[in-house]
């Protein structure tokens, strides 16, 4: 679990996060929302230490992450996981190599048990027999798959993923949601995403957080975000016409003014 | 005001280095593998500069000795000297400047550019320590033997020179060389290349480490470092010279 109190950060005159407080649950997929440059970014870098905050705390399971001495926060970090928007894999290293580097660096084991470990996480990402592919000959999607396997080579407690859906076709991006949600579930971690995929927000949003202009706008459920009044958060998610009127088609059921079974009867009849 | 501001900032970058590794062995991997990098990736275009150093100097000194009272083996010494003094060290260290050090910006700063220092920095590592402390050690070992091997070349190549148009023979040549002979000049050239070694990482290694942007700031970084290395080194060659000779 990672608790957030009262996070502010700014850049000279300029506040980017705004007295900003939450919980990020264990074995839940928390997401982070919002527009281009509401803070998103900047919050998870402060949650991961490349950003200091100016004021409040972020404690990692009751360990006050803003008060540790820099051996505390590296003990820490071994236990953070994290998959970047570019995925930022070593350009000079094979696939193997990339997620081989976080073992070589912190554990004593031998080559084979090594070895074994990379074998056993790219199947796990659906990856097998890429070891020997660099960075460059692979698409955007198994980039992802890789940054996803070199975050939990270490089997971390807290994984954070940057956009990680970002450049990548719907159907791609439906299966990194689902390896991350599946992942989440599977070894009892903390993730956190920052994300404005909607298709993300409704498959994998446990536990969401829009943020508007830097300071928390609303937080709740992939359940409950649908039919929030929030103005702000309406006007981000049904941006488009299409997901407006699917959302009215929706309330419309809700309020059982029509069926969807007839419109889906509808449909058949066009098609056909 | 920037001048001070850069240079705090990379006194601070230096001393941002020096932390316990977290693990000897891949810390050594990298210096060895920089090592290579930098010592066997240079050798080539040294070997080339330094042969042609010497056969122009030779050349050269020979053009402007036109006195029949000054023996042919003067040429020799004067070509030994400046080769072992100025043109290895120096000419070397900025040719090096260029070939290592905007190798060095660009790579840190794509680095930078494309998040895999953040993604160190998020395993726990120390980016500082392991992305440029391996690098200037290497090329604080590496450079003062390419700057051995292009004195050595220079020397060679001044005798190519002297021997085909026939300026001077071998045996002259020879005896040139051991004219005159001070140790001191060695202890000299060697002074200047671990300075200029220092210098021409160091400096592209603050560059690089700290861009900031795309593509095009990568390039001025390394641009960048390379005139300021430049700079440097010669700079440091005055004082050196000033202080030790």
């Amino acid at each position: 679990m990672i608790d957030i109190k009262n996070i502010k950060k700014g850049f000279g005159e300029k506040v980017v996060i705004d007295d900003v407080s939450t919980t990020f649950k264990t074995g839940k997929c928390n997401l982070i929302i919002g527009t281009s440059g509401s803070g998103k970014t900047v919050l998870m870098k402060c949650l991961v230490g490349l950003f200091e905050p100016d004021s409040g705390e972020i404690c990692y399971d009751g360990m006050n992450f803003s008060e540790m001495n820099e051996d505390r926060r590296k003990e820490l970090r071994q236990s953070i996981g994290m998959l970047f928007q570019g995925s930022a894999l070593f350009d000079s290293m094979t696939v193997e190599q990339n997620i081989m580097f976080p073992l070589d660096m912190f554990t004593q084991n031998t080559l084979a048990e090594k070895l074994k470990r990379v074998n056993e996480v790219l199947h796990r990402v659906n990856l097998e027999g890429a070891n020997k592919k660099f960075p460059a000959e692979i698409s955007g999607g198994m980039k992802k798959r890789v940054g996803i396997a070199r975050a939990i080579v270490l089997n971390p407690k807290y994984l954070f993923c940057d956009e990680p859906n970002s450049g990548l076709d719907p159907q791609t991006s439906l299966l990194i949601d689902k390896l991350i949600k599946e992942i989440t579930v599977e070894y009892n971690i903390t993730t956190v995403i920052n994300t404005h995929d909607m298709n993300s927000v409704m498959e994998i949003g446990d536990h969401i957080m829009y943020m508007y202009q830097g300071h928390k706008e609303w937080e709740g459920t992939n359940k409950e975000i649908i039919f929030s009044k929030n103005k702000l958060l309406n006007d981000f998610i049904f941006a488009s016409e299409f997901l407006q009127d699917a959302k009215d088609l929706r309330m419309l059921e809700v309020k059982g003014k029509i069926d969807m079974r007839d419109i889906d009867e509808l449909n058949k009849q066009v098609d056909g | 005001m920037t001048f001070f501001t850069e240079f705090g900032s990379y006194l601070l970058t230096l001393r941002g280095m020096f932390t316990r590794p977290e693990n000897g062995k891949m810390y050594w991997k990298e210096f060895m593998h920089q090592c290579s990098e930098i010592g066997i990736g240079s050798l080539g275009i040294v070997a080339i500069i330094s042969i042609f150093m010497g056969a122009v100097s030779t050349l050269q000194t020979a053009y402007q000795l036109v006195s029949p009272i000054i023996p042919l083996s003067t040429i020799a010494q004067i070509v030994r000297d400046t080769v072992i003094l100025e043109f290895s060290p120096t000419l070397v260290c900025i040719v090096l400047a260029g070939v290592v050090g905007s190798k060095i910006a660009s790579e840190l700063g794509n680095m930078r550019v494309s998040e895999q220092i953040d993604a160190l920095e998020i395993m726990g590592i120390n980016t500082k320590c392991y992305l440029i402390l391996p690098k200037l050690l290497a090329s604080i070992c590496v450079i003062p033997m390419l700057v051995v091997i292009s004195a050595v070349l220079g020397i060679w190549g001044g005798r190519l020179a002297g021997t085909a148009t026939g300026i001077l023979s071998p045996a002259a040549f020879d005896k040139g060389l051991h004219q005159y002979f001070k140790p001191y000049n060695v202890f000299f050239a060697m002074a200047k290349a671990y300075t200029f070694a220092f210098i021409i990482s160091s400096i592209p290694a603050f560059y690089g480490y700290n861009v900031q942007g795309g593509a095009l700031e990568i390039g001025r970084a390394s641009t960048k470092s390379v005139v300021v290395s430049c700079v440097l080194v010669l700079f440091a060659d005055y004082l050196l010279s000033a202080l030790l000779l």
